[in-house]
């Protein structure tokens, strides 16, 4: 039955689970299998549970070597600390990472550990450790991650400020298959941390025009050329930032900001027609958006360059009104937030069910928060929270549904101890019958198997006499006895006729010997097979009979101890999603109240445009009257 | 797209144009320090299932009668496997219809516990029964049936399944 996960050194490790891992060698261990089947669906806890579970049990064994998972304890080890990191549990997997480092492990497999180790590392800040573990690295690299590390390691040199050492890596990534954007963009982005502007601009220019069809490529080539354009848009180059600009694609996640700054690009060279058409654009866009919100304004203003205000204050009017509207939903967000709709909403199962269940929570008509979860959700701390606090709740669903199973737990000893009680003390006595019984039979059996081992060493014909020959002998040996002491001429040929009688019956005995003994061992052979179907038959007894009181005896504490765990686990849990829960809602809360702060802001900057466009209108028409 | 480059992504997406918001800055440590809280509280839940699951295999399925099925498909298989019915002994012991998630993670060299039950020592009868649909868009639906002896150990059934048409059995079934 040849099966084959992915146990090659990557694994499902570095194959995040995006990649399907090849099927490289034969599945063994049918758990570790189920360990792997679970987290192929993410569900990390379960696999965790499993593979745990059974890790521990063969750390236990006498034995490893005879185990099905001895030959899958290497990748067991490295998938629990895989999992626990896609559970978000560094600590430990930082742990269990270390303990595959300092094991006897093939040196691809520790490559790997030390690669995972060092993006825990990075991850979590730690710059300086997250380079101790690739340092760590040497030998023997999997195919599969060769490029990762390198882009790991360029990553945290830029972190650590090492622009130029991370420009001597990445510059080595320019061919990847599967960083080629990423490396490019970032070359750029470390040529400009290292003060080397004209060769960040080339590098950022060259980043710009790759050539793809993957969508996240495609982001981090609009990244790189929206970069290009505003550094050039900083330093005052404005029309040399203009075409970088207009290379964002408009459907892209950064098409709204390059419009925004292509706009006053426009503007600063005081090409104002120009800088109305994206700006046209982006204000019809989401009003949730900042560039949007900006566009909205400065559409207007644009307008009143062009001397067109009656255009302009209609569109100060719009935004103001849009501002109103906006800051309405904004207070009506805080609100719900503050009740604990924002919280409810996340933990909504049926929204969870889908991949883009963040970007399908903006739907959710009864929970206009969520609008603007997206802006939110780019910082890491409160993606972190989240991620808590959603693991949180699915802790606290799977700790009430485990209180609940100990009252059926308990249920179900007392029936099967109400129904074994009373019945027991009859089975018990048939039982010690039937147990002294047996001990008397093995006791013959094994004297028999005695004897005849006797008879192959030492060989006694008279003991295979049958038992009418066994009672022929004794009474001649008794003849013999009488005829002791009796007249020699009475006794003599009786004598005789007992010793030809005695002598055919030996002639017998020891002609037939090995026949008999033949027969006696074939015999025995039969009664051991006889023997056995006994024993098996007493031991499956005394297992039915020891089954019958451990399924109610025994339980009492441990279901006890367990209950307890769970109450505390629970209330840990509740605690901790009050707590996670309300450091949401405080930097969600906040966040809005910024937003609206800055609405207001924009409000009254449009409101004091409105009257002057309208002044400047009044103005204009008054004018034109005046010179008809 | 690994999700390194993913996260690096995003994290140089973070530091470029937007700019976080203050509360988030001034959250961010005690969200770092509830995380370390979650870690914890979430490491002594798994070892709370683990004793669980320890006591309800005790509770629920004695050694001496347990037996577990579990389903995978043979390597490289393209078949669409709909659904699993596995019988024992004449009696329905687990039908399961498969979502695209399980599907995957099948394909990827996964194995389903399909069932947990109990069962008497001695001879038995497995039957398996898979529906699912071909490449080339063609239903199937092929059944097997295998005896098996359930010993004083718990008993461990795998059933490995591959599409029709191979020239080997459709439906095989090892005991481990």
């Amino acid at each position: 039955m040849g099966r084959a996960p992915s146990l090659a050194t990557g694994l499902l490790l570095a194959a995040c689970l995006a990649a399907s891992p090849g099927h490289s060698d034969e599945l063994k261990d049918l758990y570790f299998g189920e360990a792997l089947y679970h987290a192929y669906q993410g569900h990390f806890f379960e696999a965790l549970e499993r593979l745990d579970t059974e890790v521990k049990q063969h750390d236990d064994l006498d034995e490893p070597e005879l185990d099905t998972l001895f030959y899958h304890i290497n990748d067991a080890e490295f998938s629990l600390g895989d999992f626990e990191l896609r559970y978000r549990m560094h600590h430990r997997a930082g742990r269990a990472i270390k303990a595959v480092l300092e094991g006897a492990v093939d040196e691809a497999v520790r490559n790997d550990a030390a690669y995972r180790l060092a993006r825990i590392h990075f991850q979590k800040n730690q710059m300086a450790e997250a380079i101790r573990a690739l340092d760590r690295i040497e030998g023997k690299i999997p195919e599969s991650i060769r490029d990762d590390i390198e882009f790991l390691r360029a990553n945290v040199y830029l972190a650590q400020g090492r622009a130029s050492d991370s420009i001597d890596v990445l510059k080595s990534l320019q061919g990847s298959d599967s960083f080629a954007g990423f490396a490019a963009y970032n070359l750029g982005i470390a040529y400009l941390q290292d003060g080397r502007k004209q060769d960040a601009l080339e590098q950022l220019d060259r980043a710009g025009q790759i050539r793809t069809n993957d969508p996240a490529e495609l982001a981090i080539r609009d990244k790189s050329n929206l970069v290009l354009g505003t550094a050039l848009l900083e330093s005052g180059e404005y029309e040399k930032a203009i075409p970088f600009l207009n290379r964002v694609r408009l459907n892209g996640p950064f098409s709204n900001q390059a419009l925004l700054s292509s706009g006053w690009a426009n503007m600063s060279i005081e090409n104002t027609e120009r800088a109305v058409v994206p700006w046209s654009i982006l204000a019809e866009r989401e009003v949730t958006d900042r560039a949007t919100q900006e566009a909205m304004l400065a559409l207007p203003y644009a307008y009143g360059q062009l001397n067109i205000h009656g255009r302009a204050a209609i569109q100060y009017g719009r935004a103001l009104d849009s501002f109103t509207a906006e800051i309405d939903k904004l207070n009506a967000s805080i609100d719900s937030i503050r009740e604990g709709n924002f919280l409810q909403a996340l933990i909504r199962e049926e929204i969870r069910q889908d991949k883009d269940w963040v970007i399908r929570l903006r739907a959710l008509p009864e929970a206009p928060e969520t609008y603007y979860l997206m802006d939110l959700l780019a910082s890491h701390s409160f993606q972190t929270g989240l991620q808590n606090y959603l693991d949180l709740a699915d802790l606290h669903r799977k700790l009430l549904a485990w209180q609940n199973s100990f009252d059926s737990f308990d249920e179900m000893v007392d029936i099967r101890g109400t129904h074994y009680e009373p019945l027991l003390p009859e089975v018990d006595t048939e039982f010690r019958q039937l147990d002294s019984r047996i001990r008397l039979r093995i006791e013959q059996h094994k004297m028999l198997v005695k004897r005849r081992d006797d008879l192959l060493t030492t060989p006694r014909p008279e003991f295979l006499a049958t038992r009418e020959e066994q009672a022929i002998l004794a009474r001649l040996e008794h003849i013999e006895a009488q005829l002791q002491g009796m007249d020699a001429a009475v006794s003599s040929s009786i004598l005789r006729r007992v010793k030809r009688l005695k002598g055919t019956l030996t002639w017998t005995l020891e002609t037939e010997y090995h026949e008999r003994l033949t027969r006696f061992d074939e015999n025995l052979r039969g009664l051991d097979a006889a023997m056995a179907v006994a024993q098996q038959q007493y031991d499956q007894y005394v297992r039915a009979r020891q089954s019958a009181t451990h399924s109610y005896v025994g339980y009492e504490k441990p279901i006890k101890q367990l209950r307890a765990k769970v109450a505390n686990a629970t209330r840990k849990v509740e605690l901790l999603m009050a707590r996670q829960g309300h450091l949401l809602e405080v930097v969600a809360v906040d966040e809005l109240i910024a937003r609206r702060g800055r609405l207001a802001k924009y409000g009254d900057k449009a409101r004091f445009a409105l009257a002057d466009s309208y002044d400047r209108a009044t103005q204009a028409q008054a004018r034109m009257e005046a010179s008809k | 797209m690994s999700v390194l480059s993913q996260t690096s992504l995003l994290m140089l997406l973070v530091c470029g144009i937007s700019v976080a918001s203050s509360a988030q800055d001034i959250s961010a440590g005690e969200m770092r320090s509830l995380d370390g809280q979650v870690q914890e509280i979430k490491s002594d839940v798994l070892n709370i299932a683990s004793e669980l699951s320890n006591l309800e295999e005790r509770l629920l399925y004695p050694s001496n009668t347990q037996i577990a099925v579990f389903v995978s498909i043979a390597e490289d298989e393209d078949f669409r496997l709909d659904a699993v019915k596995i019988e024992i002994n004449g009696e329905m012991a687990t039908h399961h219809i498969y979502s695209f998630q399980e599907l995957e993670a099948l394909r990827k060299g996964g194995v389903q516990r399909a069932y947990t039950g109990n069962i008497v020592t001695g001879e038995h009868e497995l039957r398996v029964t898979m529906i699912g649909k071909l490449a080339n868009g063609k239903d199937f639906s092929e059944t097997d049936s295998f005896s098996f002896s359930k010993g004083v150990k718990p008993a461990t059934l795998g059933i490995v399944l591959a599409g029709p048409g191979l020239g080997k059995s459709e439906i095989q079934v090892g005991d481990w």
